[in-house]
């Protein structure tokens, strides 16, 4: 995991000290409200219907255990003793006190963490795969690429004013697991025929009111290039981006109106002044941040071994098997497995963890996974290098602390945005939601059979929720002053990302898990042998879904 | 006499923005729009004093940049704050056109860019407001060390540490 230096400190902390002056100034009167609003927001802090909150960064989803036991800390100190796990891969706290913030924004720097840029109309947290360094399908590790962006994004002189938020993910697999193509840019990690590594890269992806899956402006972008090729997107984007109508501001936009042909062109003539610059990474650079994601020691397993010993533990106890299958997977290193912590026990706001549960996140991660954890997009927890034979007693502590729910990549695995309990974009809850449905579907059996699913529950169309994406889209929609809820299926978010279409007419709450019902009916009446509900309903189509949800109750 | 920020000091500011409404441009010091340089384009060969102009930040700055680069100031406006383009409009004048001028953010920005504005290479900002300028001045020191090139720093972070 990538250390900071004396350079990094330094940055950090003096952000700390401008935004505690800033709120002190604030708090004195002498900034405005709205001047203050893009300040507090590129610090991470909004304020929501109920309490400030504080969005936390999380660097492409790596944590330290003691990052981890820090955050335990904050959220017992300075807020409620629950953390949020959001859909960045970031970590938010509901309930700050602002005249506090400076305070935890000091706490969190003594760990190498800080609040920069993640809110406002700048560059992003950049995101990535939450397998990268131990997944099977990896042409590249993609961190050292993320942390690259991300000094260069941290607190970039010409960017902090853009037209609209902007985000970037990076892919180094095979499958896509960072849902790259629906970001402002994409990168994927590839090699050229001559073995060369670089970068394809896509614009204008993105979800929010009008989704759209990105473009492919270049094919290769030679790896030392990738800073200045930045540079001269965004910089495009800054010029030429919508600043009128916050709805048509984002780069998708300008993308489309331009052309992705158009805008690649343009992106180009930019970049030819700034190729070859002081931005080009050196060998020197790029081998020192590569440095901080070597991997770990392993241990030499004979593999078929420790693969038997699993299974014959496996096959005596049932809830253990069930939570191997569902919630760890092989990695690249035999004898290793990666582990994924359930945050979606029925009855809890997907993606809320206490104090307690981080500590004994922070305790399984030094014990069983070198000390490092990574955060999902899904909003679970990922323990990678799990030693096989250690699979049985990292379950049960896990289970102990409500962190090993065997239901990952199925439907009880939904992401959901904190909706109109907290946020105050939300048109509609998307909590109780979540809940109805685990509840409905709480037969361990069915919810199996059902196999991958993913269910995705957003409060508004700002699709914190990544509704569009889900194979099951849940959207709340305000009508006349009731919450409402448009259903859309048929999202996916890998490779061939798709979008999901609506349904029909929006369901009232209380008939949001028989619809969903009637659609898994379908599913299951219509498949052949272990097709995906995805896979079925690109096959027979919307029509059947349909009728069945809005055939009159008879 | 109005103060102008300017090279971290607040100094007396000369600069005469030319009315909207005049005819004539008079003598001194004067500030022009860019269409009002254009208008009197005829006059100011013959002008006694110095002429600054201010362009927008959705200013095609490729094509009217070659003029500009003879002048002694051009200024920068902010429709508003939270409008950035300025920022790369100051990026391209200083490290693209190698423009060794006053660049003088002017309009709405505030305080709390200073770093940045100046990181991009504005040297002098004239609020519009009754901002403090000596306390503002504090704003431009808020960092002392950064990752990226700009017009203030020629090699990335990572060339140098």
């Amino acid at each position: 995991m990538y250390k900071y230096d004396n350079y990094d400190h330094k940055i950090v902390n003096e952000r700390v000290e401008q935004f505690r002056d800033q709120t002190q100034r604030y708090l004195a009167g002498e900034i405005a409200d709205e001047e203050f609003l893009p300040l507090r927001l590129q610090n991470g802090l909004y304020v929501q219907r109920l309490a400030p909150m504080l969005r936390i960064a999380v660097p492409y989803g790596m944590l330290s255990s003691h990052q981890v036991r820090k955050l335990a800390h904050i959220a017992r100190v300075y807020d409620k003793g629950y953390v949020h796990f959001t859909t960045r891969q970031n970590i938010q706290l509901n309930w700050p006190a602002l005249e506090q913030v400076p305070d935890i924004l000091a706490e969190l720097a003594k760990v190498e963490m800080h609040a920069i840029q993640t809110s406002g109309n700048c560059i992003r947290n950049t995101t990535t795969d939450q397998f990268a360094g131990v997944a099977n399908d990896e042409i590249e590790d993609p961190r050292p690429w993320c942390e690259l962006i991300r000094q260069w994004s941290t607190i970039h002189p010409e960017f902090a004013f853009l037209p609209r938020k902007f985000k970037i993910a990076v892919c180094g697999s095979e499958e896509d697991r960072a849902a790259f193509l629906l970001h402002d840019i994409g990168l994927q990690l590839v090699k050229n025929d001559a073995g060369e590594l670089g970068f394809e890269v896509f614009v204008g992806g993105g979800l929010g009111r009008t989704p759209v899956i990105g473009s492919s402006i270049r094919k290769f972008l030679p790896k030392e290039h990738l800073l200045s090729y930045l540079d001269a997107i965004v910089r495009v984007y800054n010029r030429y981006g919508n600043r009128d109508n916050k709805y048509k501001a984002r780069i998708k936009i300008l993308v489309k109106a331009w052309t992705p042909k158009v805008f690649a062109q343009r992106v180009e003539a930019e970049w030819e002044h700034l190729k070859n610059g002081p931005s080009t990474l050196t060998d020197n650079e790029i081998s020192r941040v590569k440095r901080f994601f070597s991997a770990p020691d392993y241990q030499s397993i004979n593999a078929t071994e420790s693969a038997d010993n699993l299974a014959a533990i496996a096959a005596d106890n049932t809830a253990f098997s069930r939570w191997l299958d569902r919630n760890t997977q092989s990695q690249k290193q035999a004898g290793y497995r990666s582990v994924t912590l359930s945050l979606k026990p029925a009855g809890v706001a997907p993606g809320d963890v206490t104090d307690k549960q981080l500590e004994t996140i922070a305790d399984l991660a030094d014990r069983y996974s070198f000390g490092e954890l990574r955060a999902t997009h899904n909003q679970n927890i990922v323990l990678t290098d799990v030693i096989e034979s250690e699979l049985y007693n990292l379950w049960q502590q896990a289970k102990a602390s409500g962190l090993a729910t065997p239901t990952i990549g199925t439907i009880n695995d939904m992401i959901c945005c904190p909706g109109g309990d907290y946020c105050s974009l939300a048109n509609a809850k998307s909590i109780p939601v979540a809940e109805a449905i685990q509840r409905k579907f709480s037969d361990l059996d069915y919810v199996y059979d059902l196999g991958d699913l993913e269910l995705n529950i957003s409060g508004c169309m700002n699709a914190c929720g990544h509704h569009h994406i889900g194979h099951i889209g849940i959207l709340g929609v305000d009508k006349k002053g009731k919450e409402w809820y448009q259903i859309q299926i048929g999202g996916s978010a890998n490779k061939n990302a798709s979008l999901g279409k609506v349904l029909g007419p929006s369901l009232a709450r209380d008939q949001i898990t028989d619809g969903i019902e009637k659609l898994l009916d379908v599913y299951v009446e219509n498949r052949i042998a272990d097709e995906s509900f995805l896979s079925t309903y690109q096959r027979i189509g919307i029509e059947k879904f349909k009728e069945r949800v809005y055939a009159p109750s008879t | 006499m109005p103060q102008v920020l300017k090279d971290h000091r607040v100094i007396e500011d000369n600069w005469i923005p030319l009315e909207a409404s005049s005819e004539t441009v008079p003598e001194g010091d004067v500030l022009l729009t860019y269409n009002q340089w254009q208008d009197f384009s005829e006059q100011l060969p013959t002008h006694n004093g110095s002429v600054g102009v201010i362009i927008e930040g959705n200013a095609e700055i490729e094509d009217i940049v070659e003029p500009l680069l003879n002048l002694p100031l051009i200024a920068i406006n902010f429709p508003k704050f939270a409008d950035g383009r300025g920022f790369s409009i100051a990026r391209l004048l200083r490290e693209r056109y190698n423009y060794q001028g006053e660049i003088r953010a002017v309009g709405g920005f505030i305080r709390d860019q200073l770093y940045l504005l100046s990181r991009c290479g504005f040297n002098a900002f004239k609020f519009s407001d009754d901002t403090d300028l000596s306390k503002a001045a504090n704003s431009l020191q808020d960092f002392s060390e950064t990752y990226q090139v700009s017009a203030d720093e020629e090699n990335p972070l990572f060339r140098r540490r």
